[in-house]
């Protein structure tokens, strides 16, 4: 169910201001592609742009085209709310929702797309918190409110809402900057497990995550406060570490700047 | 906050020199800004306590000799005859008269409200939400009287055909049958309720919407939700406490609401039969009281009256305690 990302020439904007600049990139099925770059390089505008869910900005347009394999994400007939049924979705805060239950958090997609049947829904839940490594944990108290895990937990049920509804593709703004460090190896652990069957693109200002998670990394930067951001240089994650192209890529890297 | 890894982000972190974190009233330094703070805080707390306090015992005392004397059953009489050597008086009347106007009030304005919040913090475009928001503000503003006025004068003889054909078409419900009167029927004095109620809705709706975490919003759109679709997930159980708050402060305002009614209703006449029409007339708490206080002209008189105040009271705080429940049932679920 993997698909490829092909983005060409994109241009983002948020009413007159340009934030990110010509970006084109292929994102491997079935791999993780991390973005990396300092603050206001444009990294998660760009990925948010991959689910139209700038949009949500008023005044957010993009010019330039993006293909889901031979689908245009952004052809006038496409649905951006079907474009965001197909690619989920993981925020830098865990944001479960407040009112629900464990078990209503993860069904959440499901029943906006009409799965009403209780035994299909119990199976796709367990499949889904299973998937997010927290089935043991929350197993007995399914219909305790999702709000009362951990940050770390939260999280990882946010992840099982987004496969729950099972995408083709997983976006993560940043998922892990708002957790301990052991609940962001727990994190980890799964992003490993789910790339043999998405298509994962994560934004990370910890490079040592995007060492350790990654298959490729992509690094953003912009010349000065107020330019858009732009695509330095993509490659595999060994290649972007060690040996770089660009010398911006290795000053960052590096920690000379950033 | 429970765990079952034991990491837990929300873990308070240690106090300075290792003592346990300062919290409640440790918290207090004792200086005198403080202190001060602290007192008037207090007194001020103190003071709304009591005062209610003594507004119940006030109705209470002056309520009980009269009803000591009345003759008639104080809850299921129509009479109205207090004052003299035997007075009899009941509130049955009164007691259907506000509920029922009340409620419908409530039916109209708290969907009615809640969609123009939604219309307002959601749908609207970016520049129409302030104006179009202070308008319905303004809509609080306007003085009771001048709801009685434009229900008397315009709005009376606009509703007038509306009834007759609602008793024609739906007359053979017992709540529609028609009674002769029109004008201040209790379904008249409803509409107009709710027309005075709903920005109070709708500014309290709007409110809480607006402050609905975008997290949410966003944590809706990213799963696929259509704009409604969000709204329900995310916006609605949201700001549903606050929805239920504004609906129970209308619903005060409605219960109370006495220079409109006062104005507005059609009294019955004396022995009138009882019917459970809402084309009937009929006086609320609040209009009785205000069109007889020339009246109160002997305590057990007077009594009669405050007897009838004070399950208006106890009235109100009943509809306040059903959704202090209803909000606190579902506490764990909105924090």
């Amino acid at each position: 169910m993997a698909k490829r990302i092909d983005v060409s020439d994109l241009n983002v904007y948020y009413g007159a201001f340009k934030a990110v600049e010509g970006v084109s990139m292929t994102v491997e099925p079935r791999s993780v592609t991390a973005f990396i770059g300092p603050s206001g390089c444009g990294k998660s505008t760009f990925l948010r742009t991959l689910n139209r869910m700038h949009e949500v900005i008023p005044g957010g347009r993009v010019e330039g085209k993006v293909m889901l394999d031979d689908q245009d994400l952004y052809a006038p007939s496409m649905d951006p709310v079907m474009v965001r049924r197909t690619i989920g979705m993981v925020f830098q805060r865990p944001n479960p929702f407040p009112t629900m239950s464990i078990y209503d958090n993860v069904a959440a997609g499901l029943r906006l797309n009409g799965v009403r049947n209780k035994k299909t829904l119990d199976g796709i839940v367990e499949q889904s918190l299973k998937g997010a490594n927290l089935w043991n944990e929350v197993k007995d108290r399914l219909s305790k409110p999702g709000a009362g895990l951990s940050g770390g937990q939260q999280q990882r049920l946010c992840i099982a809402r987004a496969i729950a509804v099972q995408p083709q593709v997983l976006l993560m703004d940043e998922p892990c900057s708002a957790l301990d460090p052991i609940s962001t190896l727990a994190i980890e652990d799964l992003i490993n497990e789910l790339k043999s069957d998405y298509t994962i693109v994560i934004v990370t200002h910890n490079m040592q995550q995007a060492a350790r998670v990654s298959d490729r990394t992509a690094f953003f930067n912009l010349k000065a406060t107020g330019e858009p951001g732009r695509l330095i240089e993509i490659d595999e994650t060994t290649k972007i570490f060690n040996n770089p192209n660009e010398q911006s890529t290795e000053d960052y890297i590096s920690g000379r700047f950033g | 906050m429970s765990t079952v890894t034991g990491v837990s982000a929300t873990d308070d972190p240690p106090g300075p020199d290792g003592r346990t974190p300062l919290r409640g009233v440790s918290a207090s330094t004792g200086r005198l800004g403080d202190r001060l703070f602290g007192g008037a805080a207090t007194v001020s707390g103190v003071i709304v306590i009591a005062t209610v306090t003594l507004i119940a015992v006030f109705l209470i005392v002056q309520a009980v000799p009269a009803l000591r004397d009345n003759q008639a059953s104080f809850f299921t009489s129509r009479e109205w005859a207090p004052g003299g050597d035997t007075p009899r008086f009941g509130i049955v009347e009164f007691l259907w008269t506000t509920v029922a106007a009340s409620t419908m009030a409530m039916i109209i304005a708290v969907p009615f409200g809640v969609a123009v919040a939604l219309f307002l913090t959601q749908y609207a475009p970016l520049w129409m939400r302030g104006p179009a928001a202070a308008l319905v503000d303004l809509l609080a503003a306007v003085p009771s009287i001048v709801y009685g006025l434009w229900g008397l004068i315009t709005f009376a003889p606009f509703f007038k055909p509306i009834q007759g054909w609602l008793e024609n078409t739906l007359g053979w419900i017992p709540l529609f049958s028609p009674t002769g009167i029109s004008g201040g029927t209790i379904l008249f004095i409803g509409l107009v309720l709710s027309i005075m109620v709903l920005p109070i809705v709708t500014a309290l709706s709007r409110e809480v919407f607006a402050q609905t975490p975008l997290a949410h919003k966003e944590g809706a759109l990213a799963l696929g939700a259509t704009r409604w679709e969000m709204i329900r997930t995310a916006v609605l159980p949201f700001g549903r406490p606050g929805v239920i708050s504004a609906a129970m402060l209308a619903l005060g305002r409605a219960l109370g609401e006495t220079i409109a009614v006062t104005f507005l209703v059609s009294s019955l006449p004396d022995g009138a039969a009882w019917t459970w029409s809402l084309f009937n007339g009929g006086e609320t708490f609040a209009s009785k009281i205000a069109n007889n206080a020339a009246e109160f002209s002997n305590p057990n008189k007077t009594g009669a009256y405050i007897a009838a105040g004070l399950v208006l009271f106890v009235l109100t705080f009943i509809v306040n305690s059903i959704a202090r429940i209803v909000i606190e049932r579902r506490k764990a679920f909105t924090e």
